[in-house]
């Protein structure tokens, strides 16, 4: 644990930062540039870096491929449940002004939850391909 | 004013890196390269006032993609394979056929930021006027990309989805390693120097596993 003291110094202090920045992005991703994918990005950036510093087995501990399996497919299933809802309450597909009794505030609530599905399909999906890609058979 | 020199700059140091990446053979100074023009990309978008997706591009194609190629790099070797003597005719004059092409193709589009360019025409005022009143928030980019186009973007997250369950498919998912067995294995993660400076890279493969294919 000797090793890179600076660097793991450093990242300790960066990677809470960072998943706070992806949260902000996904959250506020009405008022400023950004939502679901970059958040998804940044939050799996951050894990990344985690599993870089700190290996990939402890990063495996927290964050299981068993579970991001799960939450791969959960992101899609809460996108495309709005949809399905939308079509219950007696609209169209996607028809978020069904979701509430004024039609922006529906619009506010199906985009909020929609960017929710999106970040967490594309943070479970990136942490999935980082776990297939690492840690295999090194090359020459 | 400053504009055009500005994107005259980026666009030319994207074309430097684009003639390094061609003649580089170290394959992990490619990757790098890589990241550098996407993150001059997101340079580029950003002089556009596209802050979305130069947010994207340098996030995605500058930061994720590289660490990727960087892990598929400890997969495959590190170096190109030395190419072969001689001029390819072949491949040259299809590819200057090809650029020609593209080139006179570019002769029908409109100017860049023309408001007569049909791009303008179709819907988009329509979604810069009533996006106010009718979604009822500030960043119209959001507003297009999740609830006017809400079914493409649906589309997009099923293709993330599917190219995850693929690699899935491909290579296989990754098990945990039980906590004994890494304990009596005594390694650390940094402790061992490979030719990746990405520590978690250098894990031994997992347990249990056929040394070659037949995985998941």
């Amino acid at each position: 644990m000797l090793h890179h003291t600076v660097l793991r110094v450093v990242s300790k202090l960066l990677i809470p930062v960072i998943m706070l920045f992806a949260l902000y992005v996904q959250f506020h991703g009405d008022y400023s540039p950004g939502g679901g994918f970059q958040a998804g990005v940044i939050f799996a950036a951050a894990i990344i870096l985690y599993a870089l510093l700190f290996g990939l087995d402890n990063t495996l501990e927290v964050l299981p491929p068993d579970l991001l399996q799960w939450t791969a497919a959960l992101g899609v299933l809460i996108f495309a449940g709005v949809g399905i809802d939308t079509v219950l309450m007696g609209g169209n597909f996607l028809d978020y002004n069904r979701l509430a009794a004024d039609g922006p505030a529906g619009q506010h609530l199906g985009i909020f939850l929609v960017e929710l599905g999106v970040g967490i399909t594309v943070t479970s999906v990136m942490l999935l391909l980082y776990y297939a890609f690492a840690g295999r058979n090194p090359g020459k | 004013m400053i504009e055009p020199v500005i994107d005259i700059l980026l666009l030319a140091f994207m074309i430097v890196i684009a003639l390094a990446v061609v003649r580089m053979r170290d394959l992990f100074g490619v990757a790098m390269l890589f990241s550098l023009f996407s993150l001059l990309s997101a340079g580029v978008f950003t002089v556009m006032d596209a802050a979305d997706v130069a947010f994207t591009e340098a996030a995605v194609g500058a930061g994720i993609s590289t660490i990727l190629m960087l892990a598929t790099l400890t997969r495959t070797a590190r170096r190109e394979r030395p190419r072969a003597k001689g001029v390819p005719i072949l491949p040259l004059t299809v590819v200057f056929i090809t650029g020609a092409l593209l080139v006179f193709g570019t002769s029908d589009l409109p100017r860049l930021g023309d408001p007569d360019a049909p791009i303008h025409q179709h819907v988009a005022d329509r979604y810069l006027q009533r996006s106010g009143e009718e979604i009822g928030i500030p960043n119209v980019v959001t507003s297009v990309l999740a609830s006017y186009r809400g079914y493409d973007t649906l589309g997009e997250t099923a293709v993330i989805f599917t190219a995850g369950i693929a690699v899935i498919a491909l290579l296989g998912l990754r098990r945990r390693r039980p906590r004994q067995e890494r304990k009596t294995d005594g390694r650390d993660a940094l402790g061992e120097t490979t030719v990746m400076p990405t520590a978690g890279m250098a894990d031994e493969r997992v347990p249990g596993r056929p040394e070659k294919g037949g995985d998941g």
